[in-house]
């Protein structure tokens, strides 16, 4: 079989590579738009974003290539190696990084500076992959399903550690590879109650909740009041879940608020769902500063709706987005990238730029689905959840569905740590893909 | 481990498609729905920026320009571009401040109007400054020389007919006139300024440009397919002569008082002075409240135009109107002789006449030519007594309408804001002030340009119009033309010929020939121009002031009308020297050599002694200085007694307030006592 086996080039899956290829054109594209100024005299000026992201772009695609050349077998066996050194890097981060906007996120070397734990995403992907690979793991056991947990989170930790809560969020991804090697569905649906029970907490006044609640149980308690009659455990189960929703929405989340979250978080999340922060969390009242309460993130957001909100169905035009190109939005070439393309090109180049991602994910779990080593499907699987919190969270957070929090969109976002990291996470897959005749362990 | 079509696979798919597609419906809603985004995108990014044309220039008769605009540079500093390592020591040597203003200028900008956004550091710079700045300015990132355009008048001349520009105030722009303006807009606020603003002003152009976050304009917004060009302001082409205006000017040097030359065949003024004059240049910029206030402190008050808004009794400068007046209504003939012995006493009281010889008012040309006050009441008597009328109330009123047919009495319409109107009396007006008991007697001093008659130098000029041009005036103006069109609708009333009550050209012919006698043979021979048919009448004005309530008799308006030539008549003029003495001595050499440099474009070597005599002549009085300080601090003393009485009225209040409080306590406590 080897001996008929195409060269390595043909056997890459050309539509991720196309589609990898047209995100990170657009992205250029798109901070190029942001940027251009009618003073320019030149397309080329080596100061601008856009020239450096396709400086980056370069990088990206030289090491991608390498990756290529590299031995398939290579990456599941040093996997464990790789997490190691990356979990190392983050503590020492913790400790020994940049100073940024008050989190310790970064690492630096002179002018040049990454962020590891864009990075680690990388390594926790393969390591994952590694351990749910090894034929002597049993995923059904709870052992072995807590140390799959455990290699996930850890890192997460330990960016919250870095005060860089919206990047560890991402590492929750892993729940949606674990899911698909086999977690119950129960924790599924408990994780989407988890997060409908939040939302209601956040929303609804806390007596009113209460009452709500109670009403709740007391109807599905009427309804199976057969089943509750005959049986222990529904009941149980019923009268568990209505103490826990009381615990959790009257004690947990205002515990959390007060005491665990920050001030900047507390007014995102509230932002998000477009609530005033009600007095009790706020911050400023509680440590007794006259400080004018400035809600920056709103503003983010508002600037950052006008700006795709502006659009309209066709867009502005290429180089006509007068909130992109004039500095109203935040972060626009990192974070907010997305408005310059709701801004120029409307609904229909959002809409399109949507399908793009969708198609690359997909694609990626179709890849995933056809391998024969359980190493590179779960590797796949990571590659496109990651995407997706990526993509899902950030986007969302533009037209103000998920609340502000720090992460880049996926090949479009300005930033070398960012593109680099991704384009290693598909080079990778694409080089493991390649090798798919072959079982790797 | 399961391999074979694992269901999850479809239900994760099914999560990414889910998630996407909320995305997209958020999406479709907010782009397509939600308009006020695109409101509010065009309202953080769009920045109108309003382009001010250059005001229109003004030029004189002869085309040389008066008033126009001039670039000065205010130098800008956007501070957070200004590098680290800016050389402060270079910067401060070239514009010659010490490095503590030059902190002190760039701290104040931060503060005031944020580091990213322009400031002035330095407005109005000298031509020096601007020159080494912009040989140097590569060296410099952060500033930046910006043009910005200021009225320059040409000479010092003219200021007070020229007029100056300001803000509009708030005040101004609650008025429907100023609707059009916005604060900080400039405007004309006197002269030819305001009168002629709409034409000045021009239309300001309104570009659209983007701004970004710091509100810094960039592009122009859609490649400026909104913008709307703006208008320059029209030109103004005047009747005045810059080169008289400025001579007449040197004459009127340290005089109070006017000069106003009109062309009676055009009614455009040729010079209007306003003596003492200033320089209009003071006022403009940022100096103007300043100076306005030093100016309009001064004793001589030089920001008055005594050519339209001071009203002088005419004196004898009247004699020629009285007779024309008499001589058309018939009352009396050329011929007619009065012999007057030097008073006039046919009126209880005798009034002084300068002549005593006999025969000195035998006819009216001699009577004018000598100026004989016994002949001109005598006349005035007879018009308002004439047998035809029923009364001399009816008299007075045919006398009142010839004279407001002249324009006097009433604003001449000239193109100047806040003309002054003078002073006719008429019918009523006696009546109400004598209470019907008067008679031709009681009046008698108007006929001879006393009493309740008083003229602005313009209306003295144009009654000199109505004369050489026999029968017709026109309204006095500056402008013959706006944006070179003479026919501008601004300018139509302009074009109208104002005939005077049907008077013959006889008359006329009479009235003048004595006129010409005047220079001839009579009061005014100073005023004789060689080769030119001249025809004047001297004044010498008694008046009095009131100072602090008391009536002073002070020294008399030296006066003076003429005309010439008296064929084809080419200028008409008067001149009023306040407090200077006989009308002959001081105002006829000067109406004479105004004239004569008019007409004959300079003044002859003769005249030079005449002429430097008037340059010199210092002619204002000690006691105007005293006279206006008296007026001053009994202003203050009026003012001071008010605030007292004012503090006064207070104190009483609160003291009686207090009283009353106390009692009401004290009430209290016996009650409480009582009670107790």
């Amino acid at each position: 079989m080897s001996l008929t086996r195409k060269s390595l080039f043909y056997r890459i899956d050309a539509a991720v590579l196309l589609l990898y290829i047209i995100l990170v054109a657009i992205g250029i594209t798109a901070v190029f738009s942001v940027e251009h100024r009618t003073t320019d005299t030149s397309l080329i000026m080596m100061n601008k974003s856009y020239m450096k992201q396709l400086i980056w772009f370069g990088y990206s695609l030289g090491l991608g290539f390498i990756i290529l050349l590299t031995d398939s077998k290579f990456f599941s066996s040093i996997a464990f190696l790789a997490y190691t050194i990356g979990i190392a890097i983050l503590i020492f981060t913790i400790f020994g990084g940049v100073d940024v906007k008050g989190s310790r996120s970064w690492l630096g070397v002179g002018s040049f500076r990454f962020q590891p734990g864009e990075v680690a995403k990388i390594f926790t992907a393969m390591a994952l992959a590694r351990f749910l690979a090894l034929p002597e793991t049993n995923f059904k056991t709870l052992k072995d399903r807590l140390i799959a947990v455990a290699i996930a989170l850890v890192p997460a930790v330990l960016i919250i550690a870095q005060k860089e809560t919206g990047l560890a969020l991402v590492y929750f991804c892993f729940f949606l590879v674990m899911y698909r090697e086999g977690l119950p569905n129960t924790i599924l649906i408990l994780g989407f109650s988890v997060v409908a029970l939040v939302l209601t907490t956040l929303l609804v006044e806390r007596k009113t909740l209460f009452v709500l609640l109670t009403v709740f149980a007391v109807m599905i308690g009427l309804l199976m009041r057969h089943a509750l009659r005959r049986r222990m455990t529904p009941r149980l189960l019923l009268v568990g879940g209505w103490l826990f929703c009381i615990i959790f929405s009257q004690v947990a989340v205002p515990f959390v608020f007060k005491h665990v979250l920050q001030k900047h978080q507390i007014e995102r999340i509230y932002s998000t769902i477009g609530k005033e922060v009600p007095d009790e969390y706020d911050k400023t009242l509680i440590a007794g500063e006259e400080v004018k309460k400035t809600n920056s993130s709103e503003y983010n957001v508002l600037q950052s709706k006008i700006a795709i909100g502006s659009g309209g169905f066709w867009g502005k035009g290429f180089l006509n987005g007068t909130s992109t190109k004039n500095q109203f939005v935040p972060e626009q070439n990192t974070d907010f990238i997305f408005c310059a393309i709701g801004e120029q090109f409307g609904f229909v180049g959002s809409a399109l730029l949507v399908i793009l991602y969708v198609s690359l994910m997909l694609r990626i779990v179709f890849i995933g689905e056809r391998q024969r080593s359980a190493f590179t499907r779960i590797y796949a699987y990571c590659v496109a959840s990651i995407l997706f919190f990526h993509f899902a969270i950030n986007i969302s957070m533009t037209i103000g569905l998920a609340p502000v929090i720090g992460i880049t969109l996926p090949f479009l976002s300005y930033g070398g740590s960012s593109l680099l990291s991704f384009s290693i996470l598909i080079f990778i897959l694409l080089r493991l893909d390649s090798d798919r005749q072959h079982l790797i362990r | 481990m399961p391999v074979a079509a694992n269901p999850r696979q479809y239900i994760i798919s099914f999560i990414f498609i889910g998630i996407a597609a909320i995305i997209v419906l958020r999406l479709f809603f907010l782009q397509n729905f939600e308009a006020k985004y695109k409101i509010l995108a065009n309202d953080i990014a769009i920045y109108k920026k309003v382009v001010y044309p250059p005001r229109g220039v003004i030029f004189d008769r002869k085309g040389k320009v008066m008033l126009s605009n001039t670039a000065i540079y205010d130098l800008m500093v956007t501070p957070s571009n200004v590098p680290k390592t800016f050389d402060t020591t270079q910067f401060c040597e070239m514009l010659d401040i010490p490095r503590s203003t030059y902190i002190a200028i760039l701290t104040r900008a931060v503060v005031r109007n944020s580091s990213v956004r322009q400031s002035p550091f330095m407005e109005q710079l000298s031509p020096a400054q601007t020159a080494r700045f912009q040989e140097n300015a590569y060296m410099f990132p952060g500033f930046e020389l910006v043009e910005r355009n200021i009225r320059e008048y040409h000479s010092k001349a003219a200021g007070i007919v020229l007029g100056y520009i300001g803000e509009v105030s708030q005040d101004m722009l609650k008025k429907p006139r100023y609707l059009s303006y916005r604060q900080g807009d400039y405007t004309g606020l006197s002269g030819l300024e305001l009168q002629y603003e709409e034409a000045l002003r021009g239309q300001r152009g309104v570009h659209y440009l983007e701004r970004d976050k710091f509100n810094r304009p960039r592009d122009p917004y859609r490649g400026g397919v909104l913008d709307s060009q703006e208008i320059s302001g029209r030109q103004l082409d005047l009747y005045l002569d810059a080169e008289l205006q400025e001579y007449a000017e040197r004459l009127m040097a340290n005089k109070i008082g006017s000069v106003v030359a009109i062309d009676p065949q055009t009614g455009g003024v040729l010079c209007m002075v306003s003596s003492p004059s200033y320089d209009p240049n003071l006022l403009r910029g940022r100096e103007r409240a300043k100076n306005y206030a030093k100016l309009y402190r001064q004793a001589t008050r030089p920001l008055f135009n005594r050519g339209i808004q001071a009203t002088y009794q005419p004196g004898s400068t009247i004699k020629p109107m009285t007779g024309l007046v008499a001589l058309a209504t018939g009352v009396i003939s050329p011929s007619f002789g009065l012999g007057c012995r030097g008073s006039y006493g046919l009126c209880r009281r005798s009034i002084a006449c300068e002549h005593k010889d006999a025969g000195h008012a035998a006819n009216f040309r001699l009577a004018l030519a000598h100026s004989c006050n016994s002949y001109f009441c005598h006349i005035f008597r007879m018009t308002i007594d004439y047998r035809n009328y029923k009364s001399v109330r009816e008299g007075l009123q045919v006398w009142s309408d010839y004279y407001k047919n002249f324009a006097i009495g009433r604003q001449t319409g000239v193109d100047l804001p806040f003309e002054g109107r003078g002073l006719l009396p008429d019918s009523a007006y006696y009546s109400d002030r004598y209470k019907f008991s008067w008679n031709s007697c009681t009046v008698v001093f108007v006929g001879m340009g006393q009493g309740e008659l008083a003229l602005t130098p313009l209306q003295m000029a144009n009654s000199m119009c109505i004369i050489a041009n026999k029968g017709y005036y026109y309204t006095p103006h500056f402008v013959k033309a706006i944006g070179k069109n003479e026919n501008d609708s601004a300018l139509r009333k302009y074009k109208e010929k104002h005939n005077v009550l049907n008077i013959s050209d006889s008359t006329f012919s009479v009235v003048q020939r004595a006129m010409q006698d005047v220079v001839e043979s009579g009061t005014a021979m100073g005023a004789r121009i060689e080769g030119v048919e001249v025809c004047a009448k001297t004044g010498t004005a008694e008046n009095k002031a009131i100072v602090n309530g008391e009536v002073i008799k002070m020294q008399n308006h030296s006066m003076f009308v003429a005309f010439a030539p008296r064929q084809n008549p080419r200028i008409a003029i008067a001149v009023a020297i306040e407090n200077a003495g006989f009308g002959a001595t001081w105002a006829a050499p000067i109406a004479s050599l105004v004239m004569e440099k008019y007409l004959k474009d300079s003044v002859t070597v003769k005249r030079k002694e005449v002429e430097d005599k008037m340059l010199n002549a210092n002619l204002i009085n000690e006691y105007v200085y005293t006279i206006d300080s008296a007026i001053r601090l009994h202003d203050l003393m009026v003012y001071n007694a008010r605030v007292e009485k004012k503090r006064y009225a207070d104190s009483t209040r609160r003291a009686n307030a207090e009283v009353m409080l106390a009692r009401w306590m004290e009430g209290k406590l016996k009650k409480a006592r009582t009670i107790k």
